[in-house]
Parts: C-alpha cells; structure tokens; sequence
C-alpha cells in the first residue's frame, strides 16, 4: 500500500489567524498559537506529524501562507 | 497644399481625427454633435482600423476612452454640455491617472437640459477643472471650421506631450456652419506605445499600472506637486492668442470661438466709426493669455469682453489685467448669439456715453 | 487554547521540489493582502493569479480593478492592471479589450460596483459581447464602506442601511446579475462559484480558466459570479461567515454553471 507523507511550509509573517485552514484538514494538524507574528496576528503551526499532503489547507488559505509537499512512500 | 473640401465643423472635426490616426472614438449621441459619431460610423473603421463605438452613455464613453488612453492609444471623444456633464467624474481620474486623450465640447445653451442652440456658457467648467479635484485640462477654442481641423492634431499633440487631457471648446455655430476646410494629409496610426502604457506586462519588466488613488496624503500631495507643476509649464509653454490692431488700440475687444468672430465684424464698424479699437481673441482658455491682456491694459482706456454666457472669461480678463484698466462685460445667454451691431452699441453706451 | 502548544517537528526531507504539490503563484506579487482575515476577495486573487501562472499569460493580459476593497487588487496581481472609477470597469475594460483585441482582458469588481452603480456599463458590455472576463465578487454587501446595503443583500440580512434587515418592500430584492445577464446573446458564459470550502476553490479556479479559455476562442463576454463572505462587516468569524454562505448565501445564489457556450 502507498502511503502519502505531507509537510507543509508556513510563512507565519503572512499568516492573518483566521483559522480556515484548521477546519479544512482533515487530518487536524493545524492549530493556532498564541504567539503573534510582526503584524500582530496568531499564526498556525502544525500540532502532529499527520500531514498527507492533501493541499486543503492551501486551497483555502486567502492568504497564500502555506506551502505544501507531498512524498509517496511505497511500502510493502 | 492639403486637400480642400467645403465641410461642416462636426464632420470636419471627424475627418480630421481619422486623418490623424486616431485610434478610437467612444461617444454617445446629443445635439448639435452628433455629425461626428454619424460621420466616423460611415466608413472610419474601413479607413484606418480605427475603432469607432457608440457607448451607451456619456460616463460610458469617458471611461471606455480611459481604458484605451491607458494602453497608449491616441483617443477621443466628443459631446455636448449635458454629456460633458456626465463625463465630468472620468475626466478628473484620467488627469490624475495622467493619460492623454482629447475631447470635444461642442457647447449648447444651459442650465439644465437647455437648448441645442450655439452657447459658451460651459467656460468655467472647461478651465477650472470641471469634475473633483485640482486639475486642468488644456483648452482650446476654435473660431472656425479650419480651426476645427487644426486642432484635432494640434490637441493630440499636446495631450501626448503633456500626457494631459485636451478640450476642444465648440459651440454649436461652429459644430454646424459650413465652411471651406484645407485638411492635412491622412497621417499613420501609432505602432509603439509608451513605456506606461498597459499593453500586457513585457517580459523581464516590471508590470505597470494606471491609479489615480494615492491613499497617503502625503503621497498624494506629491502627486499634486507634480501635475501643479506640470500645468504652470503648460502656463509657460502654451500659451496660443490671435490679436489684432494693437498698436493704436485705444480699446479693446475680446472673446473666443464664435464670440471672437462677431467681435471682430464689430471692431470692424467701430474703426469705420473712427474709435480705435483692438482685438484679442484667447486661443488656449487654459493656459489663458494673461500676458497680453496685462500688457495693453497700461496703454488703454477699457476692454469690453463680449461671450455667450453671464460673463465667466471676463473673470480672468480681469485677474489678468489687474484693474490697471476698465474691464466690461457684454453678452447674450441661453443659445442667443449677439450681434455685432450690438456690441457696437454696447461699446459706445459703456465707454463712449459712460453709460455704465 | 493552551499556552503551551507542542509544534511537530519539521521533516526537510519531504519538501524538495519534485514533492511539491502547491505554492504561491509567481504572478502574485509579494506585498501582503490588504484584505480582512479569512476574506474571499484574497482567495480570488490567489486563484486568478494561478491560472495567469498556468496558462502562461501574464505578458498578454489587462486587468481593471474597482472602486470597492478590492480597489488595490493592482498591488497583488503581476499583471498590467488599470484602477477604474466606481462601477465603470466594464466600460474600461471595453476600452482596453477594443484597441487590443489580442489580448486578455478581465475586470475585477465587487456587487455594488457591478450591480448597483455600474449596471448599465454590466449590461451593455454584456450585450455588445464584448470579448472580456468580469470576475464579480457577491459578498452581500458595501465591503469597502463599511457594511452598507448591497442590490445583492439578502432579504432580511442586516447591514448598516438596513439594520432591521433588509425590508425587500421598500428596499427593494436582492438582484440574481447572474440570471439577469446570461440571457443575452452576446455572452458565452455564466458561472456562479464559491471559495468557501478548498472543493469550491478548486471548481472556481476551474471556472475561471474556462472562461479565459472561451475569450482566447473569441467566443463572447463571459461573468464568473463568485459568492464570498465578508467576515467584518457580516460581523461574523471567518468560520462563521463561510458556514453563513453555506447555509444563507448559496441557498438563494444557487451554484453551478447558468450558461455555457454551445459546442460547435
Ligand atoms: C462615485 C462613487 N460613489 C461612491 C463611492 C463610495 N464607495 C466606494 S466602494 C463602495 C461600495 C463597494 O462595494 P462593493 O462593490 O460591493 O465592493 P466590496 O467592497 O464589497 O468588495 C462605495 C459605495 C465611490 N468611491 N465613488
Ligand atoms: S496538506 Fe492536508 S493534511 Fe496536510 S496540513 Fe494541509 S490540510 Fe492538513
Ligand atoms: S488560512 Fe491562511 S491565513 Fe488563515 S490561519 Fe490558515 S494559514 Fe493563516
Ligand atoms: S471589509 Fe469585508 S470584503 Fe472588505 S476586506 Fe474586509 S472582509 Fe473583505
Ligand atoms: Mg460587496
């Protein structure tokens, strides 16, 4: 069976919180911290190691802060 | 010599935007100018692969020419007061946005719907700015049907140098009478197109883009620096009169466009009369030929300025001269065309009889 | 939230470029978003700037941007762009697309812009078939103002000019543009999209390409409609506002195709 290995690339000074990215994984990888970034917003960082690539939370994202890989892993 | 043709001011004016290689029209049907749409729409397109649209408005066309200004395009439109009205928003954007276009004023009598006949009565919204905001057009006003012609390149040309709208102040005489016309030879379409020009973004440049928005004052005073600066050159620059009669003048005559003409059948009778009397007719309204009008008013004893209106240039007659002489002010109003024996008697009852 | 969230560990080793599945489009510029948190309008940019990057256009496209949030939309696409008065970027648009036949043109505009001031300048660009794509941004509302009523209001909806909601009997109907336009001969496409979920997303960039396709054919004035949220002025989360389309919005502004070219 194939496996998808994701991770995702987050440019948190362009990260505005408005958390649509969590409700869109499926995975529930995403959160929010309570850090803020430069202009003053929460920013989201990933929680788990879950990430299988899926891209939803790129597609959702107004803001176009998230990059997102996504690995094939062939396993027996 | 160019070819001569006996031709109507409206079509004249037309066939000289196709002889200049005007690249479109955008314009929407009132009286007394509805000739030019008619004229283009017969074969302009065949012609020169000029575009020629009947838009569905006044604020319509204004914009459709700003879009085409804004692609480096050499475009024009045309109406009359009430259209000029609509159109009044779109001016004040492409003078900020800087882009050079050329508009007709072929000027009927207002206020409100009016009538269609013959009037300067838009004078103050030609020179002063029209729509919002502190810009300029440069404005000329034509007394002929030749002028009609002359104009139409002469106001490219200037638009294209100043990257500036161009007003070419009619009325509705001038947009009907008829009269013999030298036109210049049919002149190439343009082939390139400014830098500023949004044609696509060229490759390895950076992509370019036409706003009149500058949400920072600061900002935004700078760009009002920059076109005040620009209009006090075209002050400099432009400047475009016809006088006659100076020399002896005692009196002087003045108007513009039509105006102009009659004043010039009554300087006529007044010299026949024996009072010597000059003429200067503005050219340019903006810039307005304060120099000349400063120059005489040491050597004469009064101008009379004769308009088709309540007396709107006679403001900046008076600004120019700077109460160094007698300025008065004659003139009809509502689409009434004064006569020159009028003037005559107005002259003689203001400054003859003193009268006033 | 706690305060202390374990953040999972990065792995390199994934993100090289043949696992890439989704970056920034290169046609979007690198100045932020103006744009509220969770706002539709940044969404359609990004979109519409992936399928200029696709299609390889960004040399051989015009944009016009309105009056309304979306007035600085030129600082976000990379694409020769003009700013237009309120409510005539369809007549700019015209005056673009006639002197350069050739190329690309779209509007971008909000509901006010498109269906309450700039009307007539909609319908008649419509009518004429001119050759153009207008992306029309429904969020119910005045974004740019401050909330006021839109013509695309629903009934009973609250804005700052409606406060009681919108009283259809004096106020008048909320206004299906969409409908309105695709009637007419001169236009090829009519398309009603969201981008309140990523399937949404995917289908109104799909939407999108379609109808940049269908100019390239010459095939007429195409109107991609896409229903957004406006999250601050709705006074709404993010998550709110886009449940709030879900179940508000796209009940009345049905989604999916309403005109699409003949095939020949
Ligand atoms: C002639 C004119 N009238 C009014 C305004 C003020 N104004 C700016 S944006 C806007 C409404 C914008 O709403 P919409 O088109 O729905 O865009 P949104 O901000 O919601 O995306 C208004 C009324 C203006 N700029 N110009
Ligand atoms: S790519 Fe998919 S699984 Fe990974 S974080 Fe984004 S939404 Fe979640
Ligand atoms: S959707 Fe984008 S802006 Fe919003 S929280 Fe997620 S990453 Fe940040
Ligand atoms: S006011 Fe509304 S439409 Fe405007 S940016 Fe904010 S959320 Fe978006
Ligand atoms: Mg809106």
């Amino acid at each position: 069976m194939a496996k998808a290995l994701g991770e995702i690339i987050i440019d948190i000074e362009k990260c505005k919180g408005c958390s649509l990215c969590i409700d869109a994984c499926p995975e529930e990888v995403l959160s929010l911290t309570n850090k803020i970034n430069k202009k003053g917003y929460q920013y989201i960082v990933t929680v788990n190691s879950n990430c299988t690539g899926c891209a939803n939370c790129a597609l959702i994202c107004p803001d176009a802060v998230i990059t997102v890989y996504r690995k094939i892993e062939k396993s027996a | 010599m160019g070819e001569i043709k006996l031709m109507k001011g409206n079509e004249a004016l037309a066939e000289a935007m196709i002889r200049a290689g005007c690249d479109a029209y955008f314009g929407y049907p009132i009286t007394p100018q509805s000739e030019v749409l008619e004229y283009l729409s017969k074969d302009a397109t065949q012609r020169t692969g000029m575009v020629v649209l009947q838009a569905e408005s006044e604020v319509a066309a204004i914009n459709m020419i700003y879009g085409a200004a804004a692609c480096g395009r050499r475009v024009m439109t045309t109406s009359s007061s009430p259209g000029i009205s609509l159109m009044q928003e779109g001016l004040s954007y492409i003078a900020s946005a800087e882009l050079p276009c050329v508009l007709t004023n072929v000027v009927r009598g207002g206020p409100g719907l009016g009538t269609i006949q013959p009037s300067q009565a838009d004078y103050f919204q030609a020179v002063k700015g029209g729509g919002h905001g502190d810009y300029r057009l440069i404005v000329l006003a034509p007394s002929s049907v030749q002028e009609m012609v002359d104009f139409v390149r002469l106001s490219f040309d200037l638009a294209e140098k100043y990257r500036n709208p161009v007003m070419i102040l009619a009325d509705g005489a001038i947009g009907q009478m008829m009269e013999k016309v030298e036109l210049f030879d049919q002149m190439p379409r343009k082939t390139e197109f400014p830098d500023w020009a949004t044609t696509g973004k060229p490759k390895d440049k950076e992509r370019r883009y036409i706003t009149s928005l500058h949400i920072q004052p600061e900002k935004m005073e700078e760009i009002n620096k920059h076109l005040q600066a620009k209009y006090k050159q075209i002050e400099k620059d432009e400047v475009r009169y016809e006088a006659f009669n100076l020399d002896d003048a005692e009196y002087i005559l003045t108007g513009y466009g039509l105006g102009a003409r009659i004043c010039r059948k009554a300087m006529d009778i007044l010299r026949e009369k024996g009072y010597k009397v000059g003429l200067i007719r503005p050219i340019t309204l903006f810039p307005f030929p304060k120099k000349v009008y400063k120059e005489v008013a040491d050597k004469v004893k009064g101008i009379l300025d004769v308009e088709m209106n309540s007396g709107q240039m006679v403001e900046d007659v008076k600004l120019s001269v700077c109460g160094k002489t007698r300025v008065e002010y004659y003139g009809r109003m509502g689409g009434m065309i004064p006569s020159p024996e009028e003037i005559v008697e107005n002259f003689e009852k203001l400054f003859i009889k003193g009268e006033a | 939230m706690s305060n202390n969230i374990e953040t999972a560990k990065f792995r390199p080793e994934i993100c090289t470029d043949e696992n890439l599945v989704y970056r920034k489009p290169s046609t979007l510029l690198p100045e932020p978003f103006h744009y509220c948190p969770g706002c539709g309008h940044s969404t359609v940019h990004k979109i519409f700037m992936e399928v200029v990057e696709e299609m390889g256009i960004e040399n051989e496209i015009i944009g016009v941007a309105p009056v309304g949030c979306s007035v600085f939309a030129y600082h976000y696409m990379g694409v020769d762009m003009q700013q237009a008065a309120h409510g005539r970027a369809c007549a700019v648009a015209t005056g673009i697309k006639r002197v350069q036949p050739d190329k690309y043109v779209f509007s971008y505009q909000g509901d006010g812009d498109l269906a309450a001031i700039g009307t007539g300048e909609t319908i008649h660009a419509a009518n004429r078939g001119e050759n153009i794509l207008v992306i029309f941004i429904n969020n119910g509302i005045y974004g740019m103002t401050s909330g006021q009523m839109a013509p695309t209001t629903l009934e009973g909806m609250v804005s700052t000019t409606s406060p009681h909601g919108r009283d259809v009997k004096t106020q008048g109907y909320p206004l299906k543009m969409s409908e309105f336009i695709a009637p007419l001969p001169g236009v090829a496409y009519v398309t009603r999209q969201s981008v309140h979920k990523p399937a949404n997303v995917r289908k109104a960039k799909k939407a999108l390409r379609q109808a940049l396709e269908y100019q390239k054919q010459g095939l007429g004035f195409c109107l991609v409609e896409i229903v957004t949220n406006c999250p601050s002025n709705w006074r709404m989360t993010p998550a709110q506002a886009n449940q709030y389309i879900e179940e508000k919005m796209l009940a009345f502004y049905k989604l999916g195709d309403i005109k699409v070219p003949e095939v020949k």
